[in-house]
């Protein structure tokens, strides 16, 4: 079953030939490896897969032309805010990913928005992901937008390090960002430089360190029930 | 005020206690709970020439709707400055999805924002699909049921946020009978999903189980009931003076402020503006149903109030659609052809109610080992989702309910974020009602309608 998941190799298939990108922030992102068949380490698996390692990289990326009003917007971007991304461009599922310099965020916020080309009106969420696999850009601040004039998303991505975990707020632009920045440092610790007050804001006031990074565990107690023992959830096998 | 601004501003070394008392002894005023002569506290608060008082409202407040706490400070009746303080029902369900299968993700999703709990799964799900690639697949009797439930569950939220709404200006009549209809729709999705609440209906691919024996017919009977009754809220509440005085004007947010504050639902609706996911970015097949968006032009308290009440004739509307559908779809699917997504695979109703389909456990113990293999991987695995990350968004009764999902290609989600209107509405708090009278507070929280199960997660 595991190697027969739904369209395992998915669109980047679909032009993604990479001819060595420059930048290495250009290149797709590695989330880590995966070894054996099926997903799982130290099985007596003797099947002759066990071997096998397979790199995991986050899909869609992909080159110029990117189809549809895609173009548009990063072509509007391009002349606004020139060098505003890494090079990373992501077309995954219908939905345009874009990694964002975080130097640059605040001036590609404002002309998202402002810009009646592009006219992103809101920014609905911000979230948080840690991929403590990815190195060089382990905390990822993940921003929805939504053009009502549109009727458009896109998706911003802004990267940084575990050790350096800074974000510029985008609280000037979308003053509605607030809470959604405040929930991302409770949760995962990046520090959005310019918001103004950013403090805890679900966990207690205080709390020691930031309950979704990969590296907090979940807690919990083994339960037992009949002489057998079932583990905590984050301690149970993982697929 | 300024002791407990104290405790916080400077710093304490060597206190780790940050609800102790400041060491150095440096405090305003210290009134103590076991009494004093009154009018020294008077006379004190006199001399101060300052009329700001500090009130904390909540978390433990019927009008508060949940475990939420605001910190005022009045001037008299005049709200000064207010913050919202929330968190005090967070219960980790983002981090727990993370450490079980994507389909037990739908019974934790479920639990957030409980009063519309079909909303988190039919978004969780339909994230999930979009990872998967198969939301083209889902049967269409699947989406069916699913606006069915969606709707019904709209018109249940509505009403809870009119009841409520009217119970805390004290029209107590308006929620006792909200809370009457409201329990005929969940004896309707109990019947259906076996739950009154919390349904964990809704499952990737489709739905847990397809319409009960009979369903046909108390969905007939429900609809009449809802005919019947729905009007009666207009007409006890709709030019009804003191529900118009206490809320006409109030909590004003104008199209602008409400673009500044990305609202959506009928706080956004209650500008003028017609944004509705369900007609702009549709889902679930609503392009193909009748209804119109409701919209008001009083930008106040009073037109969110209209807006919810005629969403529920426009939600009935469209169960009125599905009830149709469902009819000429008797007896096909309501879970994706995949066998190895499609869990649970077989329901029926047995003598305690539901339980597996004993034509399936005959099937899957009997006669196919391949049966048996799928069943046994989708219940102790689950099934494995590509690596991507996907956001998907419907128009939940309280405005945009969007999902952000991660999968690094296994079996459980690697990061799932849900973006709750209610969260995303209480920022707007202080600008709706700073300079406003302290029982206008209630109304325009009210009028804002969050529940804390969704706001904290």
């Amino acid at each position: 079953m595991s190697e027969t998941t739904p369209d395992a190799p998915g669109p980047e298939a679909t032009g993604t030939e990479v001819e060595v990108p420059l930048d290495p922030a250009a290149q797709a992102q590695q989330l880590g490896t995966r070894s054996g068949m099926w997903g799982r380490a130290g099985t007596g698996d003797t099947s002759g897969y066990g071997g096998i390692t397979r790199a995991l990289e986050m899909p869609g990326l992909a080159q110029r032309p990117l189809g549809g009003w895609f173009d548009a917007i990063v072509d509007r971007l391009d002349a606004l805010v020139p060098g505003w991304g890494t090079g990373r461009i992501l077309v995954y599922r219908d939905e345009l990913t874009l990694f964002v310099r975080r130097e640059a965020l605040l001036e590609v916020a404002r002309a998202l928005r402002d810009d009646a080309q592009l006219r992103f009106e809101m920014c609905p969420s911000v979230s948080g992901v840690h991929y403590p696999g990815s190195i060089g850009e382990e905390l990822h601040a993940v921003y929805h937008l939504l053009s009502v004039t549109h009727n458009r998303r896109i998706r911003l991505e802004v990267t940084c390090t575990d050790a350096d975990p800074h974000i510029p707020s985008i609280v000037s632009v979308y003053p509605h960002a607030d809470w959604h920045e405040r929930e991302t440092w409770d949760m995962f610790g990046i520090q959005f430089d310019g918001h103004p007050s950013l403090t805890r804001i679900l966990m207690p006031d205080d709390w020691n360190g930031h309950p979704q990074r990969k590296d907090y565990p979940l807690g919990g107690v083994p339960v037992e029930y009949k002489g057998a023992v079932v583990p905590p959830p984050d301690e149970r096998r993982k697929y | 005020m300024t002791a407990s601004e104290q405790i916080n501003d400077t710093p304490n070394p060597g206190v780790n206690d940050p609800y102790g008392a400041d060491p150095s002894g440096a405090a305003d005023a210290v009134y103590l709970s076991q009494g004093g002569d009154w009018d020294e506290i008077a006379h004190a608060q006199a001399e101060r020439g300052d009329e700001v008082i500090v009130v904390n409202m909540g978390p433990q407040h019927p009008s508060t709707h949940g475990v939420l706490r605001l910190i005022l400070e009045m001037d008299g009746e005049t709200v000064v400055s207010i913050r919202p303080g929330i968190g005090f029902l967070h219960t980790g369900i983002e981090k727990n999805m993370e450490h079980r299968t994507w389909t037990q993700g739908v019974t934790f999703c479920t639990r957030m924002d409980y009063v519309a709990p079909l909303f988190n799964e039919v978004a969780y799900c339909l994230g999930v699909e979009k990872l998967l690639d198969i939301t083209d697949r889902v049967p269409e009797r699947a989406s069916v049921l699913r606006v069915l439930v969606m709707e019904l569950n709209r018109i249940a939220s509505h009403l809870v946020a009119i009841g409520t709404g009217g119970m805390e200006i004290g029209a107590l009549t308006v929620m006792t009978i909200a809370f009457r209809e409201r329990e005929m729709i969940l004896d309707f999705l109990e019947a259906l999903s076996g739950l009154r609440m919390n349904h964990a209906y809704v499952r990737p691919g489709g739905v847990a189980v397809d319409l009960h024996e009979g369903g046909l017919d108390q969905l007939r009977e429900l609809i009449k009931w809802l005919e019947k009754h729905l009007p009666e809220y207009a007409t006890l509440c709709n030019e009804n003076p003191i529900f118009k005085g206490r809320m006409e004007g109030i909590s004003y947010v104008d199209l602008p402020t409400a673009t500044a504050l990305a609202m959506t639902g009928p706080p956004l609706r209650a500008t003028g503006l017609p944004h509705d996911l369900r007609k702009s970015q549709p889902y679930c097949g609503y392009e193909t149903y009748d209804f119109e968006v409701q919209t008001w032009n009083t930008c106040d308290a009073y037109g969110r109030f209209r807006i919810r009440l005629n969403e529920t004739w426009e939600s009935l509307k469209i169960v009125r659609q599905c009830l149709e559908r469902l009819e000429k779809t008797t007896g096909q699917p309501v879970m994706v052809e995949d066998a190895k997504i499609a869990l649970p695979a077989q329901l029926t109703v047995g003598p305690d109610g539901q339980g597996n389909s004993n034509e399936h456990i005959k099937h899957i113990m009997g006669e196919s080992m391949e049966a048996l293999i799928h069943h046994f991987k989708l219940v102790t695995e689950g099934f494995r989702v590509p690596v991507g990350q996907v956001y998907a968004a419907v128009e939940s009764p309280k405005g945009e309910l969007g999902v952000h999902l991660v999968s690094d290609g296994g079996t459980k989600p690697y990061r799932a974020h849900f973006r709750d209107p209610g969260f995303h509405h209480l920022q707007a708090v202080p600008v709706m009602c700073e300079g406003a009278m302290m029982s206008d507070v209630v109304v325009a929280v009210a009028s804002l309608d969050p529940v804390l199960g969704g706001v904290d997660r």
